[in-house]
């Protein structure tokens, strides 16, 4: 890696008048857009040659760290391996040249994929009906709730705009519901991270015919199974409201359980973490959503084709591969090896809630607080060792939280070695505790300060420049 | 460990009241600042707000997550703290001196819903 290349900005190896492209002689005369059409100040575009914006992007590109790197043990995204096959499927020419607008006579194969794809789902969740169309996981959120609410209007219940959710769920739980234009009542867990069910009987009691749906993950967001799901699902339908699963935590229950059968009405299901397709800003995503019978005439129209159909060509490509029977390893073996790297740690880190998890854990920072090392400490110094940081301080039931979520992928001795360098940083943060405060220290940036990061955040060239002068 | 005031009023989400005469000054206390890490936004009601004991009222941004303020009583938002506005970290030095609004109560009997500063003490220690 070239480390000047990568301190640089590319607007900072600018060159005026530079080029990496030269336009063909004009042979056609000239053409002037009229000055009511022209931008008054010239785009403020760095200038570069082809080469140095190759080896800046190139070098810039090896710093990346992804799962193709290293093991990427970030508790609630389910970082599992993407298998190359199903980059292979998505990008077979009589897929990846589709139109969207061509005859739907010439698209009958995509259109097979999606419907094979959609009954697949089915089976794995227990559902009966899928739509493709979401882009995202929160997209899919939104579009579900959206089921719900027109199944309650449907009915001439229009008063019902009060979605419930547990105190430790993801985050785009209650802003999904904001966006759908409902109300959010938050329901405590016991101290065992699970639903509080005397808490939601007196919830229920008090705003009954209001709640639209129970919104739930199951497993929930500290990797523990809602066992008091079959009573939850009763006491929320007793009402007249539906349940709606977070398939955020989908992965443990792959072909070992379902949501259609514990009673849920509508989920969404995030593909790039169960169904191995590419996260995030590598993305794009799909969030498909699975209804129960009678709802699907309720699925709003989100986007105008398939969706990322790209995207649900890798999943189906990975159900395909897995196949019928091993894709019910996927869950055992996903919480075999959280609950394998969870009691090899839990001496030496803080494990609020005992017992076996699913797919994931939480620990609340290191055991020995003395030393005054923190998560975020902790998590600093396993890019030191070259791991991915955990997910940490979510959930927020804990103040040192700690989320590791190995997956299936991992073979025991890449999940050895992460125990080994989890413990030997708990011992550091007794022996030098600087040298985990500080870290990380093999990296190309060093410890970057998140307050100033956040008061003071630096978006554009023009304003980091602003700045210094 | 976290530092109690006697004489203030606690809730268990741990914003704390300050009682003068008809008025309550409303903050976070040093256990939700030392929990909450370093402070870098803190979202506030405007003045003539009402707000209402048990709901939420604005928000503490930090480098580790968002909480919401939930009010410990109910009333009208008389003034609020401008300087938290540019120093949020403010709440970190000092959460008692540096309360975050001041209300004129509506209901001073809500404060026996409170805890007092040793109940609050061995709540934070559990």
């Amino acid at each position: 890696m070239n480390n000047r290349l990568y301190g640089n900005l590319i607007f900072e190896l600018s060159q005026e008048g530079r080029r990496g492209y030269s336009l063909p002689k004009n042979r056609f005369g000239s053409y002037e857009l009229p000055a009511s059409m022209r931008r008054a100040e010239d785009a403020q575009l760095p200038e570069c040659d082809e080469m140095t914006v190759v080896r800046h992007y190139t070098n810039l590109s090896a710093n990346n760290f992804g799962v193709d790197n290293g093991f990427y043990p970030l508790g609630s995204c389910t970082m599992k391996y993407n298998p190359k096959i199903n980059e292979e499927m998505a990008a077979l020419p009589q897929f990846s040249g589709l139109h969207p607008l061509q005859p739907a006579e010439t698209t009958r194969g995509a259109e097979a994929i999606c419907t094979l794809l959609c009954k697949s789902l089915c089976e794995l969740t227990g559902l009966h009906a899928f739509t493709l169309k979401p882009f995202a996981g929160a997209h899919g959120e939104l579009t579900g709730l959206m089921v719900i609410k027109k199944y309650h209007e449907s009915r001439g219940d229009e008063s019902r705009r009060l979605v419930i959710v547990p105190d430790s769920a993801h985050g785009t739980n209650p802003a999904s519901a904001a966006v759908c234009g409902l109300e959010i009542i938050e329901v405590k867990s016991l101290s065992d991270g699970t639903v509080d069910v005397e808490a939601l009987k007196a919830l229920l009691a008090e705003h009954g015919p209001e709640v639209a749906a129970m919104m739930m993950t199951n497993p929930n967001t500290l990797g523990l199974f809602e066992r008091q799901i079959p009573v939850i699902q009763k006491m929320v339908h007793d009402v007249g409201a539906l349940m709606y699963y977070d398939g955020a935590n989908l992965n443990p229950m792959l072909g070992a359980a379902r949501p259609g059968d514990m009673g849920f009405d509508v989920m969404h299901i995030n593909l790039h973490k169960t169904f191995s397709t590419p996260h995030g800003g590598g993305g794009p995503g799909a969030g498909p959503v699975g209804v129960r019978q009678g709802l699907e005439s309720f699925f709003p129209n989100v986007s105008p084709y398939h969706g990322n159909f790209a995207v649900a060509m890798r999943a189906y490509a990975y159900i395909l591969s897995l196949g019928r029977e091993n894709v019910k390893l996927v869950g055992p073996l996903a919480t075999l090896n959280a609950n394998y790297i969870k009691e090899c740690l839990k001496d030496v880190y803080e494990l609020p809630i005992e017992g076996l998890c699913k797919h994931e854990f939480v620990f609340d920072g290191l055991k020995d607080k003395s030393t005054g090392v923190t998560t975020m400490d902790v998590a600093k110094r396993l890019l030191d060792y070259g791991y991915h940081a955990p997910t940490i301080y979510f959930p927020l039931l804990f103040h040192e939280s700690l989320m590791i979520e190995p997956t299936e992928n991992e073979s025991k001795e890449t999940i050895d070695g992460f125990i080994r360098v989890m413990r030997q940083i708990a011992e550091e943060a007794k022996t030098d505790p600087e040298l985990v405060k500080s870290a990380p220290h093999n990296t190309p940036i060093g410890r970057v300060d998140d307050v100033l990061a956040a008061k003071h955040p630096i978006t554009t060239y023009r304003q980091l420049k602003a700045d210094l002068s | 460990m976290a530092k109690v005031i006697e004489g203030l009023y606690y809730s268990e989400s741990h914003e704390y009241v300050k009682i003068e005469g008809e008025f309550g000054y409303v903050g976070i206390s040093d256990y939700a600042q030392h929990a909450l890490g370093n402070v870098v936004y803190v979202d506030m009601p405007d003045v003539d707000d009402e707000v209402e004991a048990g709901s939420e009222f604005g928000a503490v941004e930090s480098v580790k997550a968002a909480s919401d303020l939930i009010a410990p009583v109910t009333g009208v938002v008389v003034d609020k703290n401008e300087a938290l506005d540019d120093q949020p970290e403010l709440l970190n030095q000092d959460p008692y001196q540096n309360w975050i609004i001041k209300v004129e109560l509506s209901d001073k009997t809500e404060l026996d819903n409170l805890m007092d500063a040793k109940a609050y003490a061995a709540f934070c220690e559990k």
